[in-house]
């Protein structure tokens, strides 16, 4: 169980950063040495074993990406994916910008690092601090046909530009029949538990968002699918929030392959294979379901489960997850936000709709509490992998 | 950073100091050496209205010593050893800005008023017309809307000199980003009786295919970002557009219109404060017509106004008589002009009176006298400005028959030939969301047509079933 335990003393180390901005940062500033050995290896799965030679191509109709070879990629963090896919972006396309609060120095989690002198304090810059304006401002850009790249500082304060993103963004190309959209929108916002968050620096905020018609969400599980995803997020025709897992900025370190490459969006992944269980969850919550998924097989009576990273919550792919229960009969959703009304619940009311013949056991979901979030809770409040390996032996023995 | 962008600093400088290789250096030693004007390094414009001794800032705030400072990040400030606080109720009297003005009530101008950017006769003359024509459009299709024939309709009786004048003003590819009562632009910009006529009925010539409720026109080719219903959201969009616009070194500005209720939002105050610290070349037109439906203006804001709130954020502001339509289309050349030449916002508040109700949803007598509403209609700013070409000699009381009558029957016309296009077939509604429908919409299109196929006397009137 070296991965859990590692998970655990990881989350040790980023407990005793501060609360935000600057000391939070220095205080995770060295990338931590790398513990995520199951999602290393399962992103080799999902890819640049079958990576083409060719040149990077901005949207790709295949399902699975393809990624330059091994031997240009190098050992990055998410963080540092992030911030090279932003010098990626801003390098190919002279109407993109970055802007948000405090990114002119880099960020406060370094995740603009080096933008500001590499572009220019015209394409990269501070902006006062207000949500709602910088939304706005970038749905403004995007509307004049600027490719407009935001940071929301913490995706918990995100709320003062939820007017903006749902009756703006969202709606723009459908309110004028086309005549106008804001595609060219990309918002990033760093979400999720870190261990010492609490209420307003933990939260996960997604299902508000992947419930707007003409958003699109994504939650990448890993550095080389940061890059991938968030470069398709920037490329993508419609307006997208990327939320980014802060607790794997410094945890997670893999492979990332060099130069511009983008996954689709819309498409799952298939971590590992399984019979018994369907395991379907995103972000940092993706390394928890393998570690559950590795323990399950380890149990005397092994239990074999298939872990699917959604990558997108919207839109979503259902005929993914519908193919491995149809295959499994049971399926565990598992997130950080609360239980109630979350996606968890889209997720499962779709499959049993679609399933309901094959299914052996009702679906589960493994989720936050419906509480705010509990700062000296956490690791309760978490859907840990005990909890979900709990879940497992429930589904299988029901 | 802000400082490289700012109005101080043209892009051209920005671009030198990057070639010199220490742009963040530079940008750091401008952010606490700040030259100029600004005591706190953020003041683009003095506040010479408020002011009540001398231009200095110091003499404002009671400080007798000037050359006592401290230093704070970005500048140095005044000291004083004066207990006083700035403003509130204390200062009942503080004086408010003047309202520039060209034409007096009777459309006589007035002497010495300056006009920096005179309107040409041929010019004044299409203003009028402009005007006129609203005026005509709005009253046809405010009594269709009251005959049933589509949901919603508002007019903007009162202040076609602020829309109009305004509209004039501008480069016709400023992208103007509205409110809602200014579809007067339009009107300016050759949008035609039977474009209005069409979105109003919401059938398939209207690019928004009937999604949204009447008066939310958007056209690309007049540079008119399609209406939304929420209040203020649309300037924070402006400053964006006028940032894109800057970088890309187009001559062309963002326009934001909004009236007095709306510069309560916090989108409002984001919007000034952005465009100023990041140097966006936008104007922000403020239609102050007195009321938010029922709310008089006194009930909105304690203080004076909208314009006094933009130079203490950096951002030239103008108070203008949204009645002359001559002093706006001076202000608003003037505005744009500053705006391009210093990369920097400009506010205009134009002082109007929303003559008319709220929309056809509102009854305003039941919020404000019928003398009142009597009074203040009898100053239609396009009486103003026809009384200013009649004794000019450039119009007569035959022309404006002519023209009244002839915009009558076209108005009646787009009207009753919108009626007769039908409506955009019901797949078009699940069109648009994204770019290419994901499968979720596509199953749900799918599924609302065999529904409608099953049961046709769900389907809306006029909508094709497929």
């Amino acid at each position: 169980m070296l991965p859990f335990a590692a998970l655990a003393s990881l989350r040790g180390i980023a407990a005793r950063g501060g609360l935000r901005a600057a000391s939070a940062a220095s205080a995770l500033g060295a990338p931590a040495a790398s513990a995520w050995a199951a999602p290393r290896r399962a992103v080799g799965t999902s890819a640049p074993a079958a990576a083409a030679a060719s040149a990077p191509e901005h949207q790709q109709s295949a399902e699975e990406p393809r990624l330059p070879q091994r031997g240009e990629a190098r050992k990055l963090n998410l963080c540092s994916a992030v911030n090279e896919a932003l010098h990626v972006a801003l390098e190919a396309d002279d109407s993109a910008c970055v802007f948000g609060e405090d990114v002119a120095f880099g960020g406060v989690f370094r995740a603009t690092v080096g933008l500001q002198e590499r572009f220019g304090a015209e394409r990269v810059f501070n902006t006062p601090l207000s949500e709602q304006g910088i939304v706005g401002f970038g749905i403004g850009l995007a509307a004049a046909g600027g490719t407009a790249i935001a940071e929301i500082q913490f995706a918990d304060y995100i709320f003062p530009a939820f007017d903006q993103l749902v009756n703006e963004a969202a709606k723009m190309r459908y309110r004028s029949g086309g005549l106008f959209s804001c595609s060219g929108l990309t918002v990033r916002a760093p979400c999720g538990a870190v261990g010492h968050g609490g209420h307003y620096h933990s939260q996960s905020p997604e299902s508000y968002f992947a419930a707007v018609p003409g958003l699109k969400v994504v939650m990448p599980s890993s550095p080389a699918e940061a890059k991938g995803l968030l470069l398709a997020c920037i490329r993508e025709p419609d307006p997208c929030v990327f939320f980014e897992p802060k607790m794997l900025y410094r945890t997670a370190v893999e492979d990332v392959p060099a130069g511009d490459y983008t996954i689709p969006l819309g498409v799952a992944r298939t971590l590992s294979e399984g019979s018994d269980v369907t395991l379907v969850g995103w972000g940092a919550q993706v390394l928890v379901l393998a570690q559950a998924a590795k323990a399950a097989a380890a149990l005397p009576r092994p239990i074999s489960c298939e872990v699917i990273d959604l990558r997108t919550l919207m839109p979503w792919d259902a005929k993914a997850v519908a193919a491995s229960v149809s295959k499994t009969g049971r399926l565990i959703v598992s997130h950080e936000a609360p239980l109630t009304g979350h996606f968890g619940a889209e997720i499962t009311a779709r499959i049993a709709e679609r399933c309901f013949a094959r299914l052996e056991a009702p679906p589960l979901r493994i989720c936050g509490a419906d509480t705010p979030f509990p700062l000296v809770y956490e690791p309760l409040y978490l859907p840990g992998v005990e909890r979900v390996l709990e879940a497992i032996k429930a589904s299988a023995e029901y | 950073m802000s400082l490289l962008l700012g109005s101080r600093f043209s892009l051209a400088a920005a671009g030198a100091l990057r070639a010199a290789g220490s742009s963040a250096a530079a940008a750091l030693t401008q952010l606490h050496c700040p030259s100029g004007a600004g005591v706190a390094g953020g003041g683009t414009a003095p506040s010479a209205a408020r002011s009540k001794s001398s231009s200095s800032g110091a003499g404002e705030f009671g400080c007798e010593d000037a050359a006592e400072t401290m230093e704070i990040p970005g500048g140095r400030i005044p000291v004083t050893r004066a207990l006083r606080f700035a403003g509130g109720p204390s200062e009942p009297d503080s004086p408010k800005m003047p309202c520039y003005r060209v034409l007096d009530p009777a459309g006589r101008l007035l002497p010495g008023a300056e006009q920096p950017h005179p309107p040409s006769g041929p010019e004044l003359v299409a203003l009028y017309e402009a005007m006129a024509r609203l005026q005509v459009m709005d009253t046809i299709f405010y009594e269709a809307q009251r005959q049933g024939r589509f949901s919603f309709y508002m007019t903007c009786a009162g202040e076609e000199a602020a829309i109009v004048g305004s509209a004039a003003g501008l480069d016709p590819q400023d992208q103007v980003f509205s409110q809602y009562r200014e579809h007067g632009v339009l009107l300016w910009r050759g949008f035609s009786f039977d474009d209005f006529a069409n979105q109003c009925y919401g059938n398939e010539l209207e690019p928004g295919k009937g999604r949204q409720m009447p008066i939310h026109y958007g056209s690309t080719r007049l540079a008119y970002h399609t209406v939304s219903s929420p209040l203020a959201t649309q300037l924070p969009h402006a400053v964006g557009t006028a940032y894109a616009l800057k970088l890309r070194r187009s001559p062309n500005v963002g326009v934001a219109y909004f009236g007095e209720g709306a510069s309560s939002e916090g989108d409002c105050h984001a919007a000034l404060n952005f465009a100023a610290v990041l140097g966006a070349p936008c104007l922000f037109i403020c239609r102050n017509n007195g009321y938010a439906i029922s709310t008089p203006s006194y009930e909105q804001y304690r203080g004076d106004g909208v314009a006094s709130r933009g130079p203490p954020l950096g951002v030239p502001s103008i108070r203008v008589d949204g009645g002359d339509a001559v002093a706006v289309v001076n202000a608003t050349r003037a505005a744009r002009a500053l705006a391009v030449r210093e990369g920097c916002p400009v506010l205009i508040e134009a002082m109007c009176y929303r003559s008319g109700h709220h929309s056809t949803s509102d009854d305003s007598s039941r919020y404000r006298t019928r003398e009142e509403m009597a009074e203040f209609r009898a100053r239609d700013p396009a009486v103003r400005l026809r009384q200013h070409l009649d004794a000019a000699g450039l119009w007569d009381a035959a022309r404006d028959a002519e023209l009244r009558r002839a915009a009558r029957v076209q108005a009646v016309a787009a009207l009753d030939a919108a009626a007769r296009v039908p409506k955009a077939p019901l797949s078009s509604a699940f069109e648009d969301v994204y770019k290419e429908a994901p499968w979720h919409i596509r199953e749900q299109r799918d599924a609302a047509l065999a529904f409608a196929r099953a049961h046709p006397h769900v389907v809306p009137q006029g909508v094709p079933l497929r």
